[in-house]
């Protein structure tokens, strides 16, 4: 089997709000192509760690090592670091005050300076992509949950990311909208994106994952291919949650 | 009190007179105001700012316009800039333009915060730097958001451009002092200028009107 290289590497990553000490030791990896799904209760310090990874938030202290390259946030330039690690947020904030297709080339085009029509015709593709070829011009209050957050994946495919991170993609959407944006992220997993989710959707983790972490008060407790961690999970902890849910 | 015929007819008579100095008062109202929004818009972000220095210097600079009439502000400023051979339309329009500067600054700063913090982390997520995501994802919406207390500001703008005629410059307000001086007719020409600062007002409350429907689209 070949060796798959190493995508993102944790380790002994620490977080804290204040007194709030929300990642205790983290240490993880992920490798190109895997889907990784981070659950646990709310306050586990899973939406936490995603954000850590696109340095949304700054760790405290351990390492966060993206495509082989340890960033330090003071010395490593993060724009150009996001660029290759996209994020599709809880609550979509896509850019009400532009089209469907401007939310999507707008960071290709001022970020990566690519030409507009070149810019435009990717944009296209990726809306088609995720099945809102029709929707280009459209401003995104007249989108429904589902297609707000499609509109968002495309918007951060549309930078050409090696990662996607995924904060409870699904979390504000309508139970029958759920749907579609998992069939969305369950075609550019079959298409070999390495992504990691935090995620309520068992589901998805069972059927999509790779790998599945289980966190608990700011510590990874349980990380396994889901067939074994869903059925013979090896921590009471693990298994108290899961039943919690199931 | 005059009766109304009088008013009337002397309303329409009067209009040549009146036409320099109405011209006078727009001239001075959209140039105070337009520098008024670039200061505010500065002064809303030094507001932001992580730098404690521009902070300070912001909160000074509001506290001492905000503390102090802006007529005393005026004269101030008239009598600073003319002793450089500045005319005294650039003393009204610099004078207005940084009282103004102050309370829309305050307006700007209220409107950027309101943005959603998803918006920021949506646009630095995609490789943008903070003054690119500012500039192309946070202050088009905060424009928007800002635009109606910001036609209530150029309303106010307007109407306190009449406190250059204290200055002796010879804009609406100063055109029916003197008529009324004149004409010992004051209570007619006060009428007739009152008419015009709520004709201007309204047609001006009109475009603002407008402009919100057509930026509101996407809303």
């Amino acid at each position: 089997m070949v060796e798959k290289s190493e995508m993102i590497r944790v380790e002994k990553l620490n977080k804290s709000f204040g007194d709030l000490h929300v990642l205790k030791d983290i240490d993880l990896e992920v490798n190109e192509s895997d889907v990784v799904v981070l659950i646990g209760a709310s306050g586990s310090g899973k939406s936490t760690l995603l954000r850590c990874m696109n340095f949304l938030e700054i760790k405290n202290s351990g390492n966060v090592i993206i495509e082989g390259e340890t960033i330090d946030p003071e010395k490593n330039d993060l724009n150009k670091v996001r660029q290759r690690v996209g994020m599709v947020f809880q609550h979509f904030n896509l850019f009400p005050h532009k089209s469907v297709l401007e939310n999507v080339i707008e960071a290709p085009l001022m970020v990566k300076k690519i030409k507009r029509a070149q810019a435009e015709k990717e944009g296209k593709e990726l809306l088609a992509k995720v099945g809102l070829g029709d929707k280009a011009n459209v401003y995104p209050n007249k989108l429904s949950g589902g297609q707000k957050q499609r509109v968002a994946i495309a918007r951060a495919l549309a930078m050409k990311p090696d990662i996607m991170l995924f904060d409870e993609p699904t979390s504000a959407l309508d139970p029958e909208l759920v749907g579609e944006v998992l069939s969305t992220m369950k075609e550019l997993a079959k298409e070999g994106m390495t992504m990691v989710v935090v995620t309520h959707e068992m589901g998805f983790a069972r059927e999509v994952g790779d790998w599945v972490v289980y966190m608990h008060d700011g510590k990874i407790v349980e990380k396994g291919h889901p067939k074994e961690l869903f059925s013979e999970p090896k921590e009471q902890r693990t298994q108290d949650f899961l039943s919690s849910i199931l | 009190m005059p009766t109304f015929a009088h008013f009337f007819e002397t309303l329409l008579e009067s209009y040549p007179v009146f036409f320099e100095g109405l011209w006078l008062t727009i001239r001075v109202t959209f140039v105070s105001v337009l520098i008024a929004v670039f200061i505010g818009l500065f002064f809303a972000l030094f507001k932001i700012s992580q730098s404690k220095i521009l902070n300070w210097i912001a909160n000074v600079y509001i506290a001492v316009i905000r503390g102090t009439p802006l007529i005393v502000q005026i004269f101030i400023f008239y009598f600073g800039l003319t002793e450089f051979n500045i005319p005294k339309f650039w003393a009204a329009s610099i004078g207005l333009a940084l009282h103004n500067g102050a309370y829309i600054a305050e307006i700007f700063r209220g409107s950027i915060q309101s943005i959603d913090k998803g918006q920021m982390e949506a646009g630095r997520s995609l490789g943008m730097s903070h003054t690119l995501a500012m500039r192309r994802i946070i202050l088009p919406q905060a424009f928007r958001r800002a635009l109606p207390p910001l036609g209530n500001q150029f309303i106010i703008g307007l109407k306190d451009s009449s406190l250059a005629a204290f200055i002796a410059l010879p804009e609406l307000f100063s055109v029916a002092t003197t008529q009324g001086a004149r004409t010992f007719d004051e209570m007619t020409y006060l009428l007739i200028v009152a008419v015009y600062y709520l004709v201007l007002v309204l047609i001006f409350t009109l475009l603002v009107n407008l402009l919100e429907k057509r930026l509101s689209a996407s809303d």
